[in-house]
């Protein structure tokens, strides 16, 4: 767990920015121009954070987690090397590149790892995430001055407090091409000056952006609690992320069921279907009601595959989607697509509670399944190895 | 011998506005009032009252009131009037003291030190009255992961799901048996439950064959007397419960006496006229869990497996493990029943004096289900005090899946909580089996009295739902988020898993 100053509520009451860009051909582009179309929704955010997440950033190290690790202090640093030395095949360790910039203050140390799992430790049954996980849940919840804020495959989080156009360019995000970003400007109301607090919140190579208040927030926790996840960064965010590999990686649900869960259907609009369909969405409410994201929230997930969009189901957050010849959109402003690219030809509104998904082409085909082995074949079918 | 108890009520009557019109002494099973022709005047035997304010509140003229006789010994803390009117009473009969209701000692009511969280900016409040705001509550085991096959169109669901119960308000009708109350008493909470989308529950006293048809809104019991359980019992029902204990009387059993097992009721409890109804302190065949998980398989066997079983208990000391135990054994509901909860009779030290506060035992018991992973399983119902529909929102935001309403359901019949359920003279109408009381509770007014409350109170939770920026009743169950505690120990405020106001 990362010091610092922070204040003891679990929850992160926010407005925010957000937005996600796409190339579903799977050709890449820097985190640039999502550092001018973040900028321009500079109202929506304070300056106490700031974050991106670029998908197919470490193509030379796509078979590795690559762990992005925030510390206090060096002494931090080392335990949670020879931590990740234990656990790990620790293939790379290195200074995350930075550039000073005026409005980002008193950084922690940055650090990433390239690491592969040692087989003996990764028992069978549960499998390499589970147990990327746990390092992940372990690290954060007990280890002093130290945090990890991604985890996944050939994808970084870049994260911290400022405005979202001066973390950018403190991290250097205009310098790493990928095919997917997304990026959040944060206006909270508490968790001043706690980088780890800022978004993309990030597990394994799922990542979220959130602007909103998750109401339910208690009871999502408690209900992920009894599968193993600890909630450690105090933000109701961090229940999204969590969820969404759940339900997702754990239970196997499709994107489309996820978002079924994460904002359902009313029971009157359940009762309209018809029968196999209608026990279907009971089911999946009777089951996971626990999960029901309930408040305001408008929200970009991505993994190597796909990015989707979602907002509560009564949408009380905005959000917008668009559509660029290979480019997909997802922002809670329409301003910022026109602003960076002359060609967006279609724009649109979705309805509260239902998912827009940009999905590589290859994989579209398909039937979506999470999962590193199917997103690194598709990755070599687009060209991106 | 001579009597030294004092009345525990006296009664005004104020004499300017009384008319002699003698609803009083008609209204007055316990032969209070009664009116002297030749004096053309009513008078009173205040030592038979037990201020059930029925004269008072039928009094046309409002010529009546009845309060607590104010009569006092020298001022003592440890013996007062209640203490020395027991043991006058005791020392004259030798008996054990009895009551009825729940227990009305004042041990802390945490419902009372609970406050509720509300949207301001940064999450806006919904309005109920424009906005949709769901109620519906499944009750029932649920998986841990759904496994969905087929895709678009052909999707299917391929785990099997457990049956489950539909409440369209997460509040129903606590078991209160046949017996106890008068027939009218259970067909009022039979309709009301129907009508409002929830379920009554038949308690120990079996099922009256005319109630059969309400069976998609009954819980029917199975407890330690097995009265009336037969095949067409366990089918008239929408779900099965198996009565371990209740709060007012935990570790002990039941007795109905004689006088009220009518013909009637002879028949659905399946004993002879006239015989007193004994429910063992145990089921005779449950002297331990493995014995409670035989009997949950044995009614999911002759139920065809399509109707939850719930297993109730008292809230005692360690009943978070105990509950564990018995979601491990297979029962799809939990029902904790607190030291509150009411009882047709009960002895008054048992009541008053064993279980524990239904607040500590729910928030014990989901802290627990939830550490062991088994939350899902089974769904938690309690019981014991519930009052309004903001304490329903508070036990709903500490773990409950829903709550059972007794007292309050009865207090919406006309129940004073006089606590004198026990001598069957039940001026309502409710706790007696004397036809001519009886006939007081109209079941079509019961009925609606009901539905009207359990209105009122689904209008209140939504509101205090809609204020949280919520608008599903699961987003708060177990949300302990949305409660603080107020004037509670560091240790009280661990146990219900809560902060205190301000933090």
């Amino acid at each position: 767990m990362l010091r610092g100053v922070r204040f003891p509520d679990d929850k992160d009451f926010s407005g925010c920015s957000i937005f996600g860009m796409m190339n579903v051909k799977g050709d890449i582009f820097t985190g640039e121009p999502l550092i001018r179309a973040i900028a321009n929704m500079k109202e929506r955010s304070n300056g106490l954070g700031g974050g991106f997440a670029g998908y197919g950033i470490y193509p030379d190290m796509a078979d590795l987690f690559c762990f992005h690790m925030m510390y206090d202090d060096d002494g931090a640093r080392q335990q949670v090397e020879e931590y990740l030395a234990s656990n790990f095949s620790v293939e790379g360790a290195e200074i995350i590149p930075t550039r000073p910039c005026e409005g980002v203050a008193d950084p922690p140390l940055l650090w990433r790892y390239f690491l592969d799992p040692r087989p003996g430790l990764v028992p069978e049954e549960s499998g390499v995430d589970d147990f990327v996980v746990r390092v992940v849940m372990h690290i954060n919840a007990s280890m002093d001055g130290a945090f990890v804020f991604s985890s996944g495959k050939n994808m970084g989080v870049f994260k911290g407090v400022g405005y979202p156009e001066d973390i950018g360019t403190f991290f250097q995000v205009d310098e790493y091409p990928g095919y997917i970003w997304v990026a959040h400007g944060r206006f909270p109301t508490n968790t001043q000056g706690w980088w780890g607090g800022a978004h993309p919140f990030n597990i394994l190579d799922w990542s979220v952006v959130h602007n909103g208040e998750i109401s339910s927030y208690g009871i999502n926790r408690r209900y992920l609690e009894m599968y193993g996840y600890n909630c450690t960064l105090q933000t109701d965010t961090e229940v999204l992320a969590y969820a969404v590999d759940l339900l997702i990686r754990r239970h196997g649900l499709s994107i489309e069921e996820m978002s079924l869960v994460l904002a359902a259907p009313l029971w009157t609009d359940i009762e309209r279907e018809k029968p196999p369909r209608r026990e279907l969405l009971t089911a999946l409410r009777q089951t996971y009601g626990s999960l029901l994201m309930n408040g305001p929230f408008s929200i970009i997930v991505a993994n190597l595959n796909q990015m989707i969009g979602l907002t509560d189901r009564i949408r009380l957050r905005p959000l917008v989607a668009g559509e660029s010849g290979p480019i997909r959109y997802i922002s809670s402003e329409e301003a910022p697509m026109h602003l960076i690219d002359d060609g967006v030809t279609k724009t649109w509104i979705p309805r509260g509670g239902e998912p827009i998904v940009a999905e590589l082409e290859t994989r579209a085909k398909g039937k979506a399944a999470a999962g590193v082995k199917a997103a690194k074949t598709c990755m070599e079918e687009v060209g991106i190895s | 011998m001579k009597s030294y108890l004092l009345p525990e009520f006296v009664i005004d009557r104020d004499d300017f506005r009384c008319i002699r019109c003698e609803v009083c002494v008609r209204q007055c099973a316990n032969d209070v009032h009664w009116y002297d022709e030749e004096d053309d005047a009513c008078y009173l035997d205040e030592t038979k009252c037990v201020g059930c304010q029925r004269c008072a509140t039928l009094c046309p003229t409002s010529a009546l009131t009845v309060r607590r006789n104010p009569a006092s010994n020298p001022d003592n803390a440890n013996w007062t009037m209640d203490v020395l009117m027991n043991i006058y009473k005791q020392a004259e009969t030798g008996g054990v003291l009895l009551t009825g209701m729940g227990c009305d000692r004042d041990y802390p009511i945490y419902w009372d030190r609970m406050v509720l969280d509300a949207s301001q900016v940064t999450n806006p409040s919904i309005d109920p009255l424009r906005e949709p705001m769901e109620l519906r509550t499944y009750l029932g085991a649920k998986p841990d992961a759904l496994e969905i096959k087929g895709e678009g169109a052909n999707q299917r669901v391929k785990t099997r799901m457990a049956p489950q119960l539909k409440l369209e308000i997460p509040v129903m009708f606590s078991a209160i048996s046949y017996g106890a109350v008068s027939f009218n008493t259970c067909e009022s909470l039979a309709r009301a439950a129907t009508e409002a989308g929830t379920y009554w529950n038949t308690g120990e006293g079996g099922l009256h064959s005319k109630l059969y048809k309400y069976k998609d809104h009954t819980i029917c019991q199975v407890a330690s007397g097995r009265f009336g359980v037969h095949a067409d019992y366990l089918e008239a029902a929408a779900a099965l419960e198996i009565k371990i204990g209740q709060g007012a009387k935990p570790g002990i059993g039941g007795h109905l006496p004689g006088e009220k097992v009518s013909a009637e009721i002879s028949r659905t409890r399946m004993i002879p006229k006239g015989t007193d109804a004994l429910s063992p302190a145990p089921h005779h065949d449950i002297y331990s869990i493995e014995d409670l998980s035989q009997l949950i398989y044995a009614l999911k066997e002759a139920s065809h497996w399509v109707k939850p079983v719930s297993v109730k208990i008292a809230a005692v000391h360690n009943s978070a493990a105990i509950a564990s135990g018995i979601v491990r054994a297979g029962a799809d509901i939990v029902v904790l029943d607190g030291i509150r909860g009411g009882t047709g009779a009960a002895p008054t030290m048992i009541r008053d004096n064993v279980g524990i506060p239904i607040e500590l035992a729910l928030a014990a018991a989901d802290t627990r289900l939830r550490a062991e992973g088994i939350r899902n399983r089974a769904s938690v119902v309690v019981a014991g005090g519930i009052r309004s529909s903001a304490d329903v929102v508070k036990a709903i935001a500490l773990g409950a899946d829903a709550c059972y309403i007794g007292t309050a359901a009865l207090v919406g019949m006309g129940c004073h909580v006089c606590q004198k359920c026990y001598t069957g003279k039940c001026n309502w109408g409710i706790a007696t089996q004397d036809p001519y009381l009886a006939k007081r509770l109209n079941p079509d007014i019961g009925a609606r009295r009901l539905t009207n409350l359990l209105r009122g109170w689904s209008h209140e939770i939504q509101e205090m739902l809609g204020g949280m920026g919520i608008n599903a009743i699961e987003s708060l169950r177990g949300n302990r988020q949305r409660l603080r505690g107020v004037g509670l120990s560091r240790e009280e405020l661990d146990i219900l898993g809560i902060k205190h106001a301000g933090e």
